[in-house]
């Protein structure tokens, strides 16, 4: 007789597969495999085995996780240990109203300034209930929102009480307090979420839910979808990011130009073997490097793509000859002072959204006369070794798209290459001049951070 | 020869070869016993992932043999090579007269000619052992196509003396700060495992069995000192390592009190970067020193 297991273990491979891990067959053997010899006892060690088995990227981890409480939940309806004191007081997990409100406010309050993750994790679930449930016609058609019971309670709001609690207790350092309760204020938003998700996935299925709540990794989310939090950590996916690929430039740029005999050391190597050279080596040739000029549309829909763009290009600034970039929005500016070698990205990307206002004067996008104004301004930064990089979504708001300019641009320089954040889907429609556009200048969709380095591999090598 | 007899049971060992391992580590450093997979450590520099071999070696009495990866790290340096030198000289000194071909070749491709390299090393060895591939990141792609063999069948072939296969299977640990991707083909064979920061009381832990003398109260501060520049986004966050730096630092200078002077005059221990440093400073409020 099955016992269920391993239709959910399926399941859960499935999903793993549909969210774009690539998990073998022979990764799925390993994993069962495995699991028979820790047995199924303890969660969080299943949790261990699967992840170690089955995920090989760290940057899949988090969607890893939520699918796996998805599948395997820590508990079940209202839980286990919920039903204990609270069940009695107000069976029925009590009708949700304004004093019930204030008084689970009041209780959650005290347990975040406990801390007990136990209680916290208690709290949450039962704040789903309360709070945040659509109860729906008939079976299998009612819901759970963390959004409606997280604006309902707003335990962001509590911050401030809990910290004053905390304070009054002891001294202790202001700063460090408020820290702590961010933290575990934050922590309990992903409890919330991650209850909502449980319900809705043992009323409607897991498949269900992983199809439709699990978010792209970071690396790969859009970044015109980016929320605040998002683009956060993309801002810290940056460098690291940047570092990887000048490490992975470098030893390409090893492997492909190999320079001429470098005698002497063969010689030397000769040696060893009785003077018969069995390997040669070679100098290595000076890579050629381009000057980069980069300009980017800085109005209000892409402006954390060009940023981005930016700051990744010029953490590569090695890989590059010389760099200037300008941003525009309906006028000319340039923002190569920013970038200060060494120069903190939490701060560049400030002095850059501060230099915006520059780049504009009526604040509406305008392509054709950004384009004309750089001819007329910067045209003695582009030369015969120049690659000139686009960046902007080619939404002119149907202005003149002076083309003839544009055109005059790309045949004064090397290389030139258009960036542009939409899907390619897109390109056309509404105010899009991208197909005018495209046909002066190569137009390369670039929507996430692995477009985004895959580019700059292409183009710096 | 069973490695480990529970994830329980690794964490007690190797807390007694002085690693503190977490519940996620014990248990993937189980699997990589039982299952007898290589062990894929990932993560920032300085978080441990050799030290988790090294412990690994200490907590089973295994003999640990190791190769450290380098950018032209090729067959020669990592599984075997003949001896040319030793080889010419053998032909050299064999008499001109009694010059027999088929003997001569036979002669210099022996054991005697052979320079076993780490990987190979390993797999011939008797005794258990733990093999330590250390960044491998840093090899060319080539050199994993080497790795393949060696790590699913452990076995070597070698033209001139055949297959060379495991007596018994080393524990095999490959470390990686992931600054290059590795192959799907590579990864797919190994138990994966990344180490991050560990949390403040688990680093306080680490901390005072590495710095025995150090007070538990500036433990503390320390920690949180810590935890609150990795917060900061800095280009690169203070390792484990560093903190153990740090606290022998601040034991030397007989530091009793972690205050904001006695931050700022020694951030340079665990911040490596001119703008990390001047962010500290700002975030932190600490004085200009």
């Amino acid at each position: 007789m099955s016992s269920g297991l391993l239709d959910r273990h399926l399941g859960f491979v499935e999903a793993l597969r549909g969210a774009g891990l690539s998990v073998s067959l022979a990764e799925d053997l390993d994993a069962v495999a495995a699991l028979g010899t820790v047995g199924w006892g303890d969660r969080d060690q299943v949790r261990a085995v699967l992840a170690a088995t089955m995920v090989k990227k760290q940057a899949q981890r988090t969607t890893f996780d939520t699918l796996f409480d998805v599948y395997y939940p820590a508990m079940v309806g209202e839980g286990v240990e919920g039903r204990s004191d609270e069940a009695d007081e107000a069976p029925a997990t009590s009708r949700d109203n304004a004093a019930a409100l204030e008084a689970f406010r009041q209780q959650l309050t005290e347990a975040l300034e406990a801390g007990d993750e136990q209680q916290l994790r208690r709290m949450a679930a039962e704040m789903v209930a309360r709070f945040g449930a659509m109860p729906g016609r008939g079976p299998g058609m009612s819901s759970w929102s963390a959004y409606t019971a997280l604006q309902r309670v707003a335990p962001q709001d509590l911050v401030d009480k809990v910290v004053s609690g905390l304070l009054a207790e002891g001294d202790l350092d202001a700063a460090d307090v408020r820290r702590t309760v961010d933290r575990r204020v934050g922590a309990f938003t992903g409890m919330v979420e991650n209850d909502a998700r449980r319900r809705i996935a043992e009323e409607k299925g897991p498949d269900h839910v992983a199809d439709v709540t699990v978010r792209p990794s970071i690396d790969r989310l859009a970044f015109m979808a980016a929320r605040r939090s998002d683009l956060d950590e993309m801002r810290r996916e940056i460098y690291p990011l940047a570092r990887r690929l000048a490490t992975r430039l470098t030893k390409e740029h090893h492997a492909k130009r190999r320079g001429p005999l470098d005698f002497r050391r063969t010689v030397r190597a000769s040696v060893a073997t009785g003077g018969v050279p069995l390997s040669t080596y070679h100098r290595p040739k000076r890579a050629h490097r381009s000057d980069l000029v980069v300009l980017c549309d800085v109005s209000g829909s892409v402006a954390n793509f060009a940023s981005f763009t930016l700051l990744f290009m010029f953490a590569l600034r090695e890989v590059f000859q010389s760099m200037r970039a300008f941003t525009f929005i309906d006028h000319v500016h340039e923002v190569t002072g920013h970038f200060r070698p060494g120069a903190d990205p939490v701060d560049v990307l400030t002095d850059l959204a501060a230099a915006t206002s520059h780049a504009a004067l009526w604040g509406r996008t305008d392509y054709g006369r950004a384009f004309t104004k750089f001819e007329e301004s910067f045209a003695d930064a582009l030369g015969p070794r120049t690659t000139l990089l686009i960046l902007g979504d080619a939404r002119s708001n149907y202005t003149d798209l002076s083309e003839d300019v544009l055109k005059r641009l790309a045949g004064s320089v090397r290389r030139s290459f258009w960036l542009n954040p939409e899907h390619e889907r897109n390109w056309g429609t509404g105010d899009s001049a991208a197909p005018t556009y495209g046909q002066v200048v190569p137009m390369v969709e670039c929507r996430n951070l692995t477009q985004l380095s895959d580019f700059v591999h292409d183009l710096a090598l | 020869m069973t490695w480990f007899e529970s994830p329980a049971d690794v964490a007690t060992r190797l807390q007694a070869a002085g690693y503190l391992a977490d519940a996620a580590t014990a248990t993937t450093a189980f699997l990589a016993g039982a299952l007898e997979k290589p062990l894929l450590l990932e993560g920032p520099a300085g978080v441990g992932k050799t030290e988790l071999a090294k412990a690994v070696s200490r907590a089973t009495g295994a003999d640990l043999v190791r190769l450290q990866c380098y950018e032209g790290l090729d067959e020669a340096r990592a599984l075997y090579e003949w001896n040319y030198k030793k080889q010419l000289l053998r032909i050299q000194a064999t008499n001109a007269d009694d010059l027999d071909w088929t003997r001569t070749h036979d002669e210099i491709f022996t054991e005697e000619f052979l320079l076993t390299r780490p990987l190979l090393t390993a797999i011939r060895r008797d005794e258990p052992t733990v093999l330590l591939i250390d960044e491998v990141d840093k090899t060319d792609v080539e050199v994993e196509g080497l790795l393949l063999e060696v790590l699913s069948d452990f076995q070597v072939t070698i033209p001139e003396l055949g297959t060379v296969a495991a007596v018994r299977r080393p524990y095999v640990v490959l470390t990686s700060n992931a600054s290059r991707e590795l192959s799907e083909a590579v990864k797919r064979r190994c138990l994966y495992l990344h180490l991050d920061y560990p949390d403040a009381a688990r680093e306080r832990e680490i901390l005072l069995s590495q710095v025995p003398d150090l007070d538990d109260r500036i433990a503390e501060q320390l920690v949180a000192t810590v935890g609150r520049l990795r917060d900061l986004e800095l280009k690169k966050a203070p390792s484990i390592a560093e903190s153990v730096d740090w606290a022998r630092t601040l034991l030397a200078l007989e530091i009793r009190d972690l205050d904001e002077k006695a931050v700022a005059d020694t951030l340079g221990v665990v911040l490596k970067h001119a703008s990390d440093h001047e962010r500290a400073v700002r975030e932190l409020k600490l004085a200009k020193s």
